[in-house]
């Protein structure tokens, strides 16, 4: 062994009580450094054994619930609408779903807009007006699409108009943050350079700002109208529109193979404008970085 | 407008207006200008054409979402007049007062809806950590240069996507129905949505590792799960970290409503509370609700910036 053994390992281990004494941290580390991993992980089980004692986790309910669940998924195939007419319904819905998810997002966005600037620390530095309007954006972000969605139902009544106002609200306070922190990472050097020719702040977030800040934002859009979709399909569950109120009828009638049928339809639909998003927030972005037009 | 400068000294003679400024002979300037304006006159083409298309599209979806206009500002004051209604106390002797100015009355129900808070920060906990596991599994599986075989690997991937697109409310309106009203399924719709959505981010970072500890593990005969244990974990545990955390914040947010549809949380009292019009209770929960996530929010945040800091080091 000690034949292919390094020199330099021959002379560590000569010198291990000066190098003990040297680097303390390494060969001694505190004791709860030392086992803080484990402590972590056993306080973490711990809690969780709890949350399964305090949330009713019982080994039967579990089991025949999953014997239930098995039962359902059978009943699922095939994934069927049993009518064409039913089929158009749903499709119907699903188009309402869609149009839902893009006028959130986009008014969401027109209104995001000038509130990103105004949050952005970099544009307005008044700390006050920095902080209100950040705290402003997370208590709308603090509040879920669904009950907005109830809430906008209450005002406007049923329908997916609701809808289109709810996730123009959760929207709101996502793209806010999103908005100003992309506004707040852009590079000073374009907005110094307007000014320093004699451009006021306007000039300056005109010119040195928005090329920056455009396509980032643009993706950041693009990239939500992806997620809201998915959003838009649930907010039918309160009355606001769109294929979630079929969906939560269908399950609760015990209509499996509707409801895979309009799962599958769902799925379909989220990879489709995903991938269209995709492209598009890669043309965005290639056109903006120099391509040769 | 335009004045293309050149530091060469190759300019002919001054305009007397900017004399300071030396200009291109005009013959030159000409096609310069003329170029410059092409290019613009073609981004705007491209800009206005990409607005009409957007304009359309508006309208389309406009129509197709019932959006009218007319009635929403007509019943435009009755948002505000709601958000007016809710913070307005509506029981007890100082009916018609601002909350604050009763707090115990306008938070008669502080006890109860603190245990449901509770209930709903666990239900969120569990979730994730049951979550996470399997995306922790799953995701070695569907990483491209940890698993050659494609099959095994598309299969994997496919599973998250399901998992992942399915709304976690969804999932919630079906598990209530197979395990009964309560928390429990409110659990296990979370945790297939963090299963599915962890999974990805997971194998995300996991594609992106540095692949000679890999070589290493393969080359001196460990097997496949002695290479992910000694070769990958220890590259990607606190990336791992940071988007558990951030998932454990989102997972509170969707706990907070699994009541809606029956399982488990506060949103049972929520839902009641906003379908019966007992108009201080909303603000009082949803004021309880936000400051929650608030606070789970810093926690997490700085949790995980001094996992960041810690990777670094």
């Amino acid at each position: 062994m000690s034949a292919t053994r390094h020199p330099l390992v021959d002379a560590a281990l000569n010198d291990r009580a000066a190098l003990t004494a040297r680097y303390p941290e390494v060969f001694n580390p505190p004791v709860w450094r030392r086992y803080r991993a484990g402590i972590i992980v056993i306080a973490m089980a711990a809690l969780l054994g709890y949350g399964f004692y305090e949330l009713q986790f019982n080994p039967a309910r579990i089991w025949t619930g999953l014997g239930k669940l098995g039962e359902f998924i059978w009943f699922m195939v095939p994934p069927t609408t049993d009518t064409w007419a039913r089929f158009f319904v749903y499709l119907h819905a699903l188009a309402e779903t869609v149009a839902i998810a893009f006028l959130g997002v986009l008014f969401a966005a027109i209104f995001a807009f000038p509130v990103g600037f105004l949050a952005a620390k970099n544009v307005i530095p008044n700390i006050v007006i920095h902080f209100l309007s950040r705290r402003f954006l997370d208590t709308i972000r603090g509040v879920d699409e669904l009950i907005w969605a109830l809430i906008w139902v209450s005002v406007v009544g049923l329908g997916p108009f609701a809808g289109v106002l709810a996730l123009v609200c959760a929207n709101f306070g996502t793209f806010g943050k999103l908005f100003s922190e992309a506004i707040e990472a852009a590079d000073r050097k374009a907005i110094e350079g307007v000014t320093s020719t004699g451009g006021g702040l306007v000039a300056g977030v005109r010119f040195g700002l928005l090329p920056q800040v455009l396509p980032v934002i643009g993706g950041q859009v693009l990239y939500f109208f992806e997620s809201n979709t998915r959003s838009a399909t649930i907010i039918g569950i309160v009355g606001a529109g769109g294929i979630g109120l079929y969906l939560a009828e269908q399950i609760r009638v015990l209509e499996y193979q509707h409801v895979s049928a309009l799962i599958l339809m769902i799925l379909v639909t989220v990879a489709m404008i995903d991938y269209v998003s995709t492209r598009l927030r890669f043309a965005l972005i290639g056109r903006e970085i120099g391509a040769p037009r | 407008m335009l004045s293309l400068t050149n530091s060469d000294a190759n300019v002919a003679e001054s305009h007397p207006m900017q004399s300071a400024v030396p200009r291109l002979p005009d013959l030159q300037l000409e096609p310069l200008n003329a170029a410059y304006a092409q290019a613009v006159s073609a981004k705007r083409r491209t800009t206005f054409i990409g607005l009409g298309v957007l304009a359309v599209l508006t309208i389309l979806a406009g129509a197709v979402a019932e959006v009218r206009l007319d009635t929403f500002f007509q019943n435009l004051w009755r948002f505000f007049d709601y958000i007016g209604r809710i913070f307005t106390l509506d029981n007890g002797p100082s009916t018609g007062k601002f909350v604050l100015y009763d707090i115990r009355e306008w938070m008669w129900g502080f006890d109860k809806w603190m245990k449901l808070l509770w209930e709903t920060v666990l239900i969120a906990y569990v979730g994730t950590i049951l979550g996470l596991i399997g995306g922790f599994i799953l995701c070695f599986v569907s990483a491209g240069n940890l698993v050659p075989n494609p099959w095994v690997r598309n299969s994997a991937k496919r599973f998250l996507e399901v998992c992942r697109t399915v709304p976690e409310i969804v999932f919630a309106l079906i598990f209530v129905v197979a395990f009964g009203l309560g928390p429990l399924p409110g659990v296990l719709a979370i945790a297939i949505h963090t299963l599915g959505a962890l999974g990805k981010q997971f194998s995300e970072v996991a594609e992106n590792i540095d692949m000679k500890p890999v070589d290493g593990i393969i080359a001196s005969g460990g097997t496949w799960v002695e290479m992910v244990r000694f070769a990958v974990v220890p590259q990607v545990l606190s990336n791992f970290a940071s988007y558990t955390l951030l998932r454990f914040e989102v997972n509170v947010r969707g706990a907070a409503v699994m009541g809606f549809v029956g399982a488990g949380g506060i949103g049972q009292d929520l839902v009641e509370a906003i379908r019966k019009f007992y108009y201080a209770d909303v603000s009082a929960i949803l004021v309880l609700i936000i400051a929650t996530v608030m606070i789970i929010d810093l926690l997490t945040e700085r949790l995980r910036h001094r996992l960041i800091g810690m990777e670094q080091r």
